[in-house]
């Protein structure tokens, strides 16, 4: 490495890349990524960060005050929400320790999305791949409902289109199938090196649960008489079918988040039924398959992780009655706070600078205590404002790749000013206990 | 010279020892404890601190699991996967402890404290995924009280697997080993499935010992010697953790017995065996191989093994072995499963499970266990566990001890179980019942020589003041639950069978010398096929000291070969 040039891994999206160089500037204020990133990549470590402060009402106070106004604010409350949630491995620790001591409930804003998976995985679970394995082994890639790289940007030069694989592949050879995605799909990164293009079968997302419904069974050899479905002929689903059924190692894959339409879960578990079907059908042992549940980013896997094995639950779950508590349907942070069941929110978001929604909070008048991005911009001031330090550019963490089997180092690249989340949380804890003790 | 005053000194007074790593059997005495270490019986002027009162209390080290799955990504999935198991088994927050939950997968939280109110004082994950082992480090960094440590698993990993087809030699393997060893902040190597979760990526469903991987020239016995000699030749105290193909299979107790021969004389320790002891025969072809097994065991001194005993009820095995577990999902209960293939590395499989004692298989499964456990005459090569919680949850460990200390209530136990099952047991013949020495030979002295845990499992001077001390009682079950005291380093910790104070435990490794050329190699591999930096592959020890709540401990590696021209 050059002066000035480190390797580091990239929060960016929940492909974790942790290869990117980036270059500091002599003043150690700008950065510069020099190798291997990607747009999301450089908008991230490239970013200029405002010098922000703690306000309270909008007015910039010093830290401790702000701490011991979010301690008084969070002693008054019943029932704390905290939400976003937009960490990693340590910052999340300390927020489970903050949540148990003051029973909140706790929910991601990813969490729409992460739930269409976990109500999969307790309801029927699933057969699963990672990263590597995907990289070295896939020879056919069906794409559900997604193209992947809106949201994760170099899925395909690194996972499909690299150069060499462990067992000799040739992987210009690799099929991809595009099935779903509706308007706007960019499938130009399914184009193999030799110029081969994608077989791209598209519908609405909404029309997928049919679409996979007769996938499914014409995976298990059945005979149907209709030749359309969703406006997609019946002859294409059965050449996927077939394709899979010959693949050596079929990668499925899809991205709960794009599936925004009531009881999508059940769309979810119907792709790994194909899944589940391939590797155990009735022309067994023919063929392995493997799902690839692509995760959404801000430290949805991380959460999820730190929450399920410090508790027993991953999110949305709550310590109101002094324990933990599950609930899949009704902690999300829509219904606490349009039921106002939730009388504080704490809003956490240290990724980027995602503000709580307006909207979520236009009709009630309950506290707001926000710890995130030095950037955040409000159009209602909370109670409290406390800027953190950016993960991965200017705090180190530890953070889960999208298929949890990995965690990887952020690393302090900048200094800053500000304090991590968790001392904030557990600076807010030892104040919540000096007021107890009546100091 | 440090001054004596300025340490506390405690005194336990009058305690039955039982202290087989010194051969003291049930002989009353007093033990000081200063600085968390046992120490000798001090100068008369030295001023005691707090004396406690033992007499009639029975006194052990801390108990030692060496096989519970408490940490790791497979682990965390069966938290995840199962909600049922965790609903009534809440354990709401007190001044002490964090709130948690769960019976068959409890939260990491809630772990630390079980353990500890058993008087145990350290769990031993025996699967860490090397890719996965920073996860692993997390949770069981997040488990209370107890010491931990972890195997690391090779033997389907890419990487060993390519070495031995080109033929390397055994000292390049030795290097790759240790390099894992250090790596993964791991103090044993674990083979699952010996090259059957690779070959399982490669759409092979089952494969025996001499079977050739469909991809790689190697057979899973290639593996074993390859990997039981690294191990020994490398000064690793625990032997090769050993868990046999074909796991679950009936008839599988012929591969077991080849496996025992495989390593050609090197230690290997045979884990949950009682997944491995079944005949076929009989009308449902399916039969106890205890007998056999134990006869092995009893005559190969080379060999060690823990149970993996069932006990009836709802529980959840989590495996590596993602092959046997996606043949076992069509038996899951509730009926789901999840299988993973991970990273060139390694997978898994987690598969929920109800054992019933009135279902044939479950209630003959049963027998098994504790036939091996009774027929098999030496306690330091034996060991109790349930493999949790893929036997049963670890907290049933008092429940076991009783069925091995008192024969009418195993008797009584297990004629209460589907008779057929009886009919193909020869446990109620079996007189023998553990004693006290024996418990703590097996889950004491013999484990912490097993792990290679210099300083915990007994009471000599200097080791880790790890205690616990128990009301005699001729219900083992009771006794067994709920000791009096448990110290862990040198502070009391439980009392009266609740945890009373918080501590975090340090985590025992290895890290045995090699040559790190070895680097060169796999820094080449990971930039051109994983899709991780090989630096960040690598466990640095201050994550595990975690800002100073955890420690590591690195546990001598003795009797280290050179190298071999
Ligand atoms: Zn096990």
């Amino acid at each position: 490495m050059a002066p000035n040039q480190m390797k580091v891994t990239c929060p960016a999206c929940s492909l974790l890349c942790d290869d990117i160089v980036v270059k500091l500037d002599e003043h150690q204020q700008s950065m510069k990524v020099i190798a291997n990133g990607c747009a999301k990549s450089i908008q991230f470590f490239e970013q200029t960060v405002t010098d922000s402060k703690p306000t309270i009402n909008g007015n910039p106070v010093d830290l401790n005050t702000a701490i011991n106004k979010a301690a008084e604010i969070l002693k008054l409350a019943n029932q704390p929400l905290i939400a976003g949630l937009g960490t990693e491995v340590q910052g999340m620790r300390a927020i489970m320790h903050l949540a148990d001591k003051t029973g909140a409930t706790l929910d991601h804003m990813h969490s729409d999305a992460t739930m269409r998976n976990t109500l999969v995985l307790q309801n029927s679970g699933w057969q699963t791949t990672t990263l590597t394995e995907v990289k070295n082994r896939v020879d056919l890639l069906l794409v559900i409902g997604t193209d992947i790289v809106s949201s994760l940007p170099q899925f395909f030069e690194r996972i499909i289109w690299n150069e060499s694989t462990l067992f000799e592949q040739d992987t210009s050879t690799r099929e991809v199938i595009y099935l779903g995605g509706g308007k706007g799909l960019d499938t130009s990164a399914g184009n193999s090196p030799n110029g081969t293009q994608p077989s791209v079968i598209n519908c609405e997302n909404a029309q997928l649960p049919e679409v996979i419904a007769t996938l499914n069974a014409l995976i298990n050899g059945k005979n149907l008489t209709t030749d359309k479905i969703a406006g997609i002929n019946l002859v294409d689903l059965q050449s996927i079918a077939d394709r899979l059924k010959c693949a050596k190692y079929s990668v499925i894959t899809w991205a709960s988040s794009a599936f925004k339409f009531g009881h999508s879960e059940l769309l979810v578990q119907a792709i790994t039924e194909c899944v589940r079907t391939l590797n155990t059908g009735s022309f067994k042992f023919s063929t392995r398959s493997a799902g690839l549940p692509l995760t959404s980013g801000d430290g949805d896997s991380s959460v999820s992780n730190v929450a399920t094995w410090m508790s027993g639950y991953p999110l949305r779950s709550s310590f109101k009655r002094g324990y933990p508590e599950y609930n899949p349907y009704e902690f999300t942070t829509e219904k606490l706070l349009s039921n106002n069941e939730a009388d504080l929110l704490i809003w956490i978001s240290s990724f980027k600078p995602v503000a709580p929604s307006p909207n979520s909070l236009a009709n009630h008048k309950l506290p707001v205590i926000v710890i995130g991005h030095p950037n955040m911009q409000f159009e209602q001031q909370p109670d409290v404002f406390i800027p953190v330090r950016i993960l991965g550019l200017q705090e180190k963490g530890l953070m889960f790749r999208m298929d949890s089997s990995v965690t990887l180092p952020l690393t302090q690249i900048m200094n800053s000013n500000l304090p991590s989340l968790s001392d904030v949380c557990t600076q807010i804890e030892l104040a919540l206990n000096n007021h107890e003790s009546g100091k | 010279m440090k001054a004596a005053n300025s340490m506390s000194l405690i005194k336990l007074a009058n305690g039955k020892i039982y202290d087989p790593a010194h051969q003291v059997d049930g002989i009353v005495k007093d033990i000081f404890i200063r600085d968390g270490r046992i120490v000798n019986r001090p100068h008369n002027d030295e001023p005691i601190t707090q004396t406690y009162d033992l007499t009639g209390k029975v006194v052990m080290a801390g108990a030692i699991d060496m096989h519970t799955h408490i940490g790791g990504g497979k682990v965390n999935i069966a938290r995840m996967m199962l909600p049922e198991d965790h609903r009534g088994n809440e354990q709401a927050h007190t001044d002490v402890c964090g709130s948690g939950c769960g019976h068959a997968a409890p939260s990491t939280l809630t772990t630390g404290y079980r353990y500890a109110e058993m008087g145990y004082t350290a769990g031993f994950e025996p699967a860490i995924l090397p890719i996965n082992a920073r996860q692993s480090h997390l949770e069981m960094g997040d488990t209370p009280i107890i010491d931990k440590g972890g195997y690391a698993m090779l033997g389907s990993d890419d990487f060993l697997l390519r070495m031995l087809t080109a033929k390397q030699d055994q000292n390049a393997i030795n290097d790759y080993v240790a390099w894992t060893l250090h790596a993964t902040q791991a103090i044993g190597i674990k083979v699952v499935n010996p090259g059957g979760i690779s070959a399982f990526k490669f759409n092979q469903r089952k494969l025996d010992l001499d079977e050739h991987h469909a991809y790689y020239d190697v057979t899973p016995r290639d593996i074993l010697k390859t990997l039981s000699r690294a191990v020994h030749e490398l000064g690793v105290p625990h032997p090769l953790h050993v868990h046999a193909n074909n796991l679950g299979v009936p008839g599988n107790f012929e591969t077991t017995l080849s496996t025992m021969g495989a390593s050609e004389g090197f230690p290997l320790h045979l884990t949950h065996i009682q997944f491995h002891s079944y005949g076929n025969e009989g009308d449902r072809k399916f039969s106890s191989a205890a007998a056999q097994i134990s006869e092995a065991l009893n005559n190969n001194k080379n060999i060690s093994a823990d149970v993996g005993q069932i006990l009836f009820g709802q529980t959840v095995t989590a495996s590596g072995d993602s092959m046997m577990q996606h043949l076992n999902a069509n038996h899951a209960n509730p009926k789901k499963s999840v299988i993973m293939d991970i990273e060139c590395d390694a997978g898994c499989g987690v598969v929920p499970f109800k054992y019933r004692d009135q279902n044939y298989v479950n209630a003959l499964q049963w027998a098994i266990g504790l036939e091996i456990f009774l027929l098999s005459n030496d306690p330091w090569r034996i060991f109790l566990t349930t493999d949790h919680p893929n036997g049963a949850p670890f907290t049933s460990y008092p429940h076991l001890i009783k069925l091995l200390m008192d024969k009418s209530f195993r008797d009584e136990t297990f004629a209460k179980l589907n008779l057929d099952a009886q009919a193909m047991s020869t446990l109620s013949s079996i007189d023998r019942e553990y004693s006290l020495y024996e418990i703590a030979i097996m889950t004491r002295a013999g484990a912490a020589k097993l792990v290679g845990l210099r300083d915990r499992g007994h009471l000599g001077a200097d080791a880790a003041a790890d205690i616990t001390v128990y009301t005699d009682n001729a219900d083992r079950e009771k006794m067994f639950a709920k000791p009096d005291f448990v110290f862990k380093d040198g502070e009391l910790v439980v009392k009266d069978g609740a945890v009373i104070k918080v501590t975090w435990g340090a985590t025992h490794t290895v890290k045995p010398e090699f040559d790190r050329g070895i680097e060169k190699d796999l820094l080449q591999y990971f930039d051109k096929y994983h899709t991780i930096q090989l630096d960040n592959f690598k466990i640095g020890n201050d994550e595990i000291e975690n800002n100073g709540r955890g420690k590591i401990i690195v546990q001598p590696c003795e009797g280290r070969r050179e190298k071999s021209v």
